[in-house]
C-alpha cells in the first residue's frame, strides 16, 4: 500500500514537472538588456492603432533596410495600461532599448534612471516644437513626432443660432463673453447641457485638461522657479478664482459633473452644443458635420488662453545594451518625412513646420495650419519636475473635489501640503 | 474496489426535492415564475445591452441609450465591429493564451487544492490547524496590493527556457499560471464541502486496507462533484479576467491574454462597438464553461456506493 | 450495509455513533504515517502558497516600515512607524475606513441573503432552470468595462433609475455625483454584480441536502417555511460559514467598482481601504505608506474574521 502512494507521488510530481516544463517552450531568448538575440526592442504604446502603428513600423522597417549593423524589432502595446507595463518592466531591469513616454512623465523617468540622454540631436531638435522635445536638467531625453491641442469644438450652426460669436487666437473668448455663450446655450433648450468638458474621463485627461484652465487664470500647479512648492500658485487667489470658476460650470448647470462615456458620441448626437477635447476628435467631426464643424481657442480667464502641450515622445533607456544601435536609430527617425508621417497617421499636428508642409491640411494657410498655431501661442507643458505623477493625481483629486460642490480654499490648501511633502521628501529630486 | 454507478437520470428524480411535494398552489407557482422572470431581466440586461451593441455603430450605440431601443437590435446593424476587432487585435493568439492560461491553472488548481483540503480535513497532521489559518489568512490580502512584491519575486527565480537556465520569469505563460494554481479560497471550500462527508467512509476504508490518497481518489473525489464544479467555476473566472498581473509581466503578444486586449480599442477615440464585439466573443467560453458544469450541480453523493 | 449507501444522512447519525476503531494519536505509528503522508498530499499548495502569496505578503508588509517608492533611483530607507503616523493623521484614510465598513456592514447580509433567495428558486428539476441559473450568473462573466459604462449611464441624474423611479414619484437624486448617495450606488451595483457567484456556492450546499429529509418533513406536514428552517437553514451551516467570511473579506477589499466608477469620490464618500492603498501605491508612487494602508486593512481584517469565526463557532459548539 505505501508503495502504491509513493508510486502515485512520483507519477502526480512527474505530471506537474512536465508541464511546467513543457509552459517553457515559449519564453523569449534571454540576450543583453533591451535587445533580443542581437535585435534590438523597441515598445510603442499604439497597439490597437493601426495607422499610427503602422507608420512606426515602417520607419523600422526602413531603417533596418538602410544599414545591415543594426535591426530594430517593434512590440506594440495598448495605450491605456502602457505606463504599468513600462514601470513593471523597470522594476524588473527588462526595458527595452528604444521606447515612447508619454511626455509629461520624461522627468520623472529621466530622474528614476530609466532613460538616458540623446545624443547628436541637437541641431536637428532645434527645429521641433518645443513642446515635442523632453528636456530634464537642461539635458534631452526625448522628442515626439507631434503634439495634440486642446479646442472648444464646435458647430458653426449651433452658434450662430445662439448669437455667440465665433472667437480666433488673437480674440479668444473671455470669461465672461464664455459665460454668456452658456448661458444663451443652456436658454434654447435644445441641449442637455450646453458644453461638455469630459468630466467622466479619468486618469491624465485631468491635469491635461485642466490646468490650462488654472494657467490661464494665473494660477499653476507648482511655482516654476524652483519646482520647490505650490504655495501661491495652486492656492492663491487667481487659483481660488479658477475654483469658483470652474465650481459656477457645474452648479450653473453649464457642464455635466460627470459626463457619459463617450463625450464625442454624445455632442455628434447633438446632445451638447459645445465639447472640450483634443484636436484627435475632429477628424470624426468633420466626417458627420462637414464644415460646420469650428475647432476654436480656449476660453482666456485673465492670462491668456492656455492648453495642454506635449504628447508621446520618444526615447532611449538607460539600460539599453547596444546604444550605438539606439541613437543611430533615433537619428534616423527624426526626419521630417518620419515626422510627416506619423503625425498624418495619428491625425495631429506635425512636430517641424517642414513635415507640417508634406502633411495635407497641416501647410501653411491650410485648415488645420491654426492648430499649429494654437499650440504654439497657447500650449504649456505641464510641469517639469520627477514629482509630476504626484502633482497630477493630487490635483485630479482636488479638482474632482471642487467640482462635487467643496470648499475651494480648504481643497486647494491640503493639495498645496500635500504636494510640498512630496517634493521635500524627496528631497526635491536632486 | 468497484463502484455502482446508477443512471443519472434516476440519480435526478431520486435526490431532487420531489415536485409533487409540498407544491405551492397555481398562484404561488406563477408568483415564483413572475418573480424569477423579473430577475432574469435584471440580472440578464446588460449582455444583452453588450450584444445587442456590438452590432451598431459607435454613434447609433450612444444614442439609442436613452429608451428600449438600447436593447433591441435595431437601426444599423451590420458586423462592421467583428470584422474590425479581428482587423485590430491578434485575436486568435490571444484567445488561445487565454483558453491556455485558464484551463491550466484551473486544471492544476483543482489537483493541489483539493489535494491540500483533503489533508487539512481529514487527516490528523500536526500543525494542521496553524496551517489552515495562515492559508485562510491569505484571503484577506488583495492581489493589487501584493503585485509589486510578487513581480520583484518572479524575477528572481530560474527558468528553464528549452535551451538553458535564464533567471526571471518575465514574458511567459508560466508566469501566469503557477502563481495563482494554489488557492486558499478553493482549499477553503473543498474543506467546508469535505466536511460535511462523514468520517465513517474513511475509517471503513481503513479497515478494507485503502491508503490515504485511495480514498481520496476513490471515494471522497467522486462525491465531490458540486464542490468540483463550484470550484473550477469560480476559479475560471479569476484566471480569465486576469488583467493587472498580465500587465506587469508580459510583454509579447504571443503570450498576452485577452483581458489585455481591450485596451487596444481605447486609443484616442475609444471603438465601444468594437469593444462590446471583443466582450462578447471572450464571454463566450465562461459562459460555455458554466453551462457544461451545470450537469455537475446534481445531488451525485448517493451515486457511489463502496462495494468490495 | 446503509452507511455506505446513505453517506449524507448518516452523517446525522453519526455524531451519536462511537467510532468503530479506536481513535487516531498522533503518538502511534499510524499516527505518523498519517502526518506524513498528509504533509505530502498538503505539499504542493504548501509550497506554492509560501512562494507566490506568503512572500509578497510578507515583503508587502515589510515596505510598511520603509519610504519606498515605486520609482526612484534612490533605494528604500527604513522609517519606523513614519508611514503608520502618517495613515493615521490623514482624514481620506480615516473616510475610507468608514466607507468600509458602512459598505461591508450593508452588503453582507444583503447580498448573502438574496444570493440565497436565488439559489433556492433555482435549486430544482425544473425545465427552465439551467436558463435562470446561467443569466443570473450573466452580472459575474459580463466584462467589467461594459457592465461599469452601462451603470454610469442607469445612474446618471436623467438615466433609466431615475426615470424609473420619477414614474412612481420619487424624485431619484445623482446618485454618484451625491456624497451622500455614491455609496448606496455603489452597493446596488456591486451587490447586482456579485450576486451569481454566491448563488453559485449557496446552490453547491444546497445539493448536500438530501431529498429525503423534505420528503420526510413534508409527509409530517410540514410547511416550506418549516421546511426551510428545519432541513435547509441547518443542512446549510458550513456553507453559511464560508459564504460569511468570504463575503466580508470580499466586501472589505473592495476596489474595481471604486476605481472605475467613482473614483474615490465625491469629497471622499466611495473611497475606500483598498482604493486608497492601490492610488497612492501606484498612482502616487508612494509604495512604503501604501504597504502601511495594507497592513492597517490586514489586521483589521483579520480580527474581524477571526471573531466572526469565534461567534460561529460557539453556536456549533452549542448545537
Amino acid at each position: 500500500m505505501r508503495t502504491k502512494t509513493h508510486r502515485k507521488l512520483m507519477a502526480a510530481g512527474v505530471i506537474v514537472a512536465t508541464t511546467a516544463l513543457a509552459l517553457t517552450g515559449c519564453a523569449k531568448a534571454g540576450g543583453s538588456a533591451g535587445t533580443s538575440g542581437g535585435e534590438l526592442v523597441m515598445w510603442t504604446h499604439n497597439a490597437g492603432n493601426k495607422a499610427e502603428l503602422g507608420a512606426v513600423q515602417k520607419i523600422v522597417s526602413d531603417f533596418n533596410k538602410s544599414q545591415s549593423t543594426y535591426k530594430v524589432k517593434v512590440q506594440a502595446f495598448p495605450q491605456d495600461s502602457y505606463n504599468q507595463s513600462v514601470t513593471a518592466a523597470a522594476a524588473s531591469k527588462k526595458l527595452p532599448c528604444i521606447m515612447d513616454i508619454d511626455g509629461p512623465n520624461v522627468p520623472n523617468w529621466a530622474w528614476a534612471g530609466y532613460l538616458q540622454p540623446l545624443t547628436g540631436l541637437d541641431s536637428t531638435l532645434s527645429k521641433f516644437l518645443p513642446s515635442t522635445v523632453g528636456k530634464y536638467n537642461g539635458k534631452t531625453y526625448s522628442y515626439g513626432y507631434y503634439d495634440v491641442v486642446l479646442a472648444m469644438i464646435s458647430r458653426k450652426s449651433t452658434l450662430d443660432a445662439a448669437g455667440i460669436r465665433i472667437p480666433t487666437l488673437d480674440k479668444p473668448w473671455t470669461k465672461t463673453e464664455f459665460d454668456d455663450a452658456l448661458a444663451k446655450l443652456k436658454a434654447s433648450g435644445k441641449f442637455q447641457y450646453p458644453a461638455d468638458f469630459m468630466t467622466g474621463s479619468t486618469g491624465e485627461w485631468w491635469p491635461y485638461a485642466y490646468s490650462p484652465f488654472l494657467q490661464s487664470a494665473g494660477g499653476d500647479l507648482i511655482n516654476r522657479s524652483d519646482y520647490k512648492s505650490a504655495d501661491g500658485a495652486l492656492n492663491g487667489p487667481a487659483a481660488l478664482d479658477w475654483a469658483h470658476w470652474f465650481q459656477g460650470l457645474v452648479s450653473n448647470g453649464y457642464i455635466a459633473k460627470k459626463s457619459g462615456a463617450a463625450s464625442d458620441q454624445d455632442f455628434m448626437n447633438g446632445k451638447t452644443g459645445i465639447l472640450y477635447d483634443g484636436s484627435w476628435a475632429a477628424d470624426e467631426m468633420s466626417k458627420k458635420f462637414g464644415s460646420d464643424v469650428v475647432l476654436l481657442p480656449s476660453v482666456d480667464l485673465g492670462k491668456g488662453p492656455k492648453i495642454g502641450g506635449a504628447s508621446w515622445q520618444w526615447g532611449v533607456s538607460k539600460t539599453c545594451g547596444n546604444t550605438a544601435g539606439a541613437m543611430a536609430y533615433m537619428k534616423f527617425a527624426a526626419a521630417d518625412k518620419y515626422v510627416a508621417q506619423v503625425a498624418k497617421a495619428a491625425g495631429t499636428i506635425p512636430a517641424t513646420a517642414a513635415a507640417a508642409a508634406q502633411v495635407p491640411g497641416y501647410g501653411p494657410g491650410e485648415v488645420n495650419a491654426k492648430l499649429r498655431d494654437f499650440s504654439q501661442k497657447q500650449a504649456v507643458v505641464r510641469p517639469v519636475t520627477p514629482g509630476y505623477p504626484f502633482i497630477a493625481t493630487t490635483f485630479t483629486k482636488a479638482a474632482q473635489d471642487i467640482i462635487n460642490g467643496g470648499d475651494p480654499k480648504s481643497i486647494l490648501d491640503q493639495a498645496v501640503k500635500d504636494i510640498d511633502a512630496n517634493q521635500k521628501s524627496n528631497n526635491y529630486f536632486k | 474496489m468497484s463502484a455502482t454507478i446508477r443512471d443519472i437520470a434516476d440519480i435526478e428524480t431520486a435526490h431532487a426535492p420531489n415536485p409533487r411535494r409540498g407544491r405551492l398552489p397555481g398562484w404561488g407557482a406563477a408568483l415564483t415564475l413572475a418573480a424569477k422572470i423579473l430577475l432574469a431581466l435584471v440580472f440578464g440586461l446588460p449582455l444583452v445591452f453588450m450584444i445587442v451593441s456590438s452590432f451598431k455603430p459607435d454613434t447609433q450605440i450612444f444614442g439609442d441609450l436613452g429608451g428600449i431601443q438600447a436593447f433591441l437590435p435595431v437601426g444599423n446593424i451590420s458586423l462592421n465591429n467583428y470584422v474590425g476587432v479581428f482587423d485590430r487585435v491578434p485575436f486568435a493568439q490571444f484567445l488561445f493564451n487565454s483558453v491556455l492560461i485558464s484551463v491550466l491553472t484551473v486544471g492544476l488548481g483543482l489537483i493541489v487544492n483539493s489535494l491540500a483540503a483533503f489533508a487539512l480535513s481529514r487527516i490528523r497532521i500536526p500543525g494542521g490547524r496553524i496551517a489552515l489559518g495562515v492559508i485562510l489568512a491569505t484571503l484577506i490580502v488583495p492581489f493589487e496590493v501584493m503585485a509589486l512584491p510578487l513581480l520583484w519575486e518572479v524575477n528572481q527565480l530560474p527558468y528553464f527556457d528549452g535551451s538553458q537556465i535564464v533567471q526571471g520569469w518575465l514574458d511567459t505563460y508560466t508566469v501566469q499560471i503557477v502563481p495563482f494554481v494554489a488557492s486558499a479560497f478553493s482549499i477553503f471550500l473543498f474543506y467546508q464541502y469535505f466536511d460535511s462527508i462523514p468520517r465513517e467512509l474513511d475509517e471503513a476504508a481503513r479497515v478494507d486496507g485503502a491508503g490515504w490518497f485511495r480514498i481520496y481518489r476513490s471515494i471522497i473525489m467522486p462525491l465531490a462533484g458540486p464542490a468540483i464544479a463550484t470550484v473550477a467555476i469560480l476559479t475560471f473566472l479569476p484566471a480569465w479576467n486576469q488583467y493587472l498581473w498580465p500587465l506587469m509581466v508580459t510583454q509579447s503578444e504571443a503570450v498576452r491574454p485577452a483581458m489585455v486586449g481591450i485596451d487596444y480599442f481605447k486609443q484616442l477615440n475609444t471603438s465601444w462597438g468594437q469593444i462590446m464585439a471583443y466582450a462578447s466573443i471572450i464571454t463566450i467560453p465562461v459562459l460555455a464553461l458554466f453551462v457544461a458544469f451545470q450537469r455537475s450541480f446534481v445531488n451525485s453523493i448517493a451515486s457511489q456506493g463502496l462495494k468490495g | 450495509m446503509s452507511i455506505v449507501t446513505e453517506p449524507v444522512a448518516a452523517s446525522e447519525r453519526a455524531a451519536e455513533l462511537p467510532s468503530r476503531l479506536p481513535p487516531r494519536k498522533a503518538g502511534t505509528a499510524r499516527g505518523r504515517t498519517d502526518a506524513v503522508v498528509g504533509w505530502i498530499m498538503l505539499a504542493p499548495a504548501a509550497i506554492l502558497i509560501l512562494t507566490f502569496l506568503l512572500v509578497p505578503i510578507g515583503l508587502t508588509f515589510g515596505l510598511a516600515f520603509t519610504n519606498a517608492r515605486l520609482i526612484s533611483p534612490e533605494p528604500a530607507h527604513f522609517v519606523g512607524l513614519d508611514n503608520f503616523v502618517a495613515v493615521f493623521t490623514d482624514d481620506t484614510f480615516w473616510a475610507s475606513l468608514r466607507n468600509t465598513i458602512v459598505f461591508t456592514v450593508v452588503i453582507v447580509p444583503l447580498q448573502s441573503a438574496l444570493a440565497l433567495v436565488l439559489a433556492v428558486l433555482v435549486n430544482t428539476r425544473t425545465r427552465g432552470t439551467t436558463f435562470f441559473r446561467t443569466v443570473y450568473f450573466l452580472p459575474v462573466v459580463t466584462s467589467i468595462v461594459v457592465v461599469s459604462m452601462l451603470w454610469l449611464f442607469l445612474y446618471q441624474k436623467d438615466g433609466l433609475i431615475n426615470v424609473v423611479l420619477s414614474k412612481v414619484g420619487i424624485q431619484g437624486p445623482d446618485w454618484l455625483g451625491d456624497p451622500h448617495w455614491a455609496l448606496l450606488a455603489i452597493i446596488l451595483m456591486s451587490a447586482w454584480q456579485a450576486m451569481g457567484f454566491h448563488m453559485i456556492i449557496w446552490l453547491s450546499g444546497l445539493q448536500t441536502i438530501p431529498a429525503e429529509l423534505y420528503e420526510a418533513a413534508s409527509l409530517d406536514g410540514a410547511s416550506r417555511w418549516q421546511q426551510f428552517t428545519n432541513v435547509t437553514w441547518p443542512g446549510l451551516r458550513g456553507t453559511r460559514t464560508f459564504i460569511l467570511i468570504t463575503i466580508t473579506i470580499a466586501a472589505f477589499g473592495l476596489f474595481a467598482q471604486v476605481n472605475i466608477m467613482t473614483q474615490g469620490g465625491p469629497l471622499n464618500s466611495t473611497s475606500t481601504l483598498v482604493f486608497q492603498a492601490v492610488r497612492s501605491g501606484f498612482q502616487q508612487q508612494q509604495t512604503g505608506y501604501a504597504s502601511a494602508i495594507s497592513l492597517v486593512f490586514f489586521v483589521l481584517v483579520l480580527i474581524v474574521t477571526l471573531t466572526q469565526r469565534f461567534l460561529t463557532r460557539d453556536k456549533e459548539a452549542r448545537r
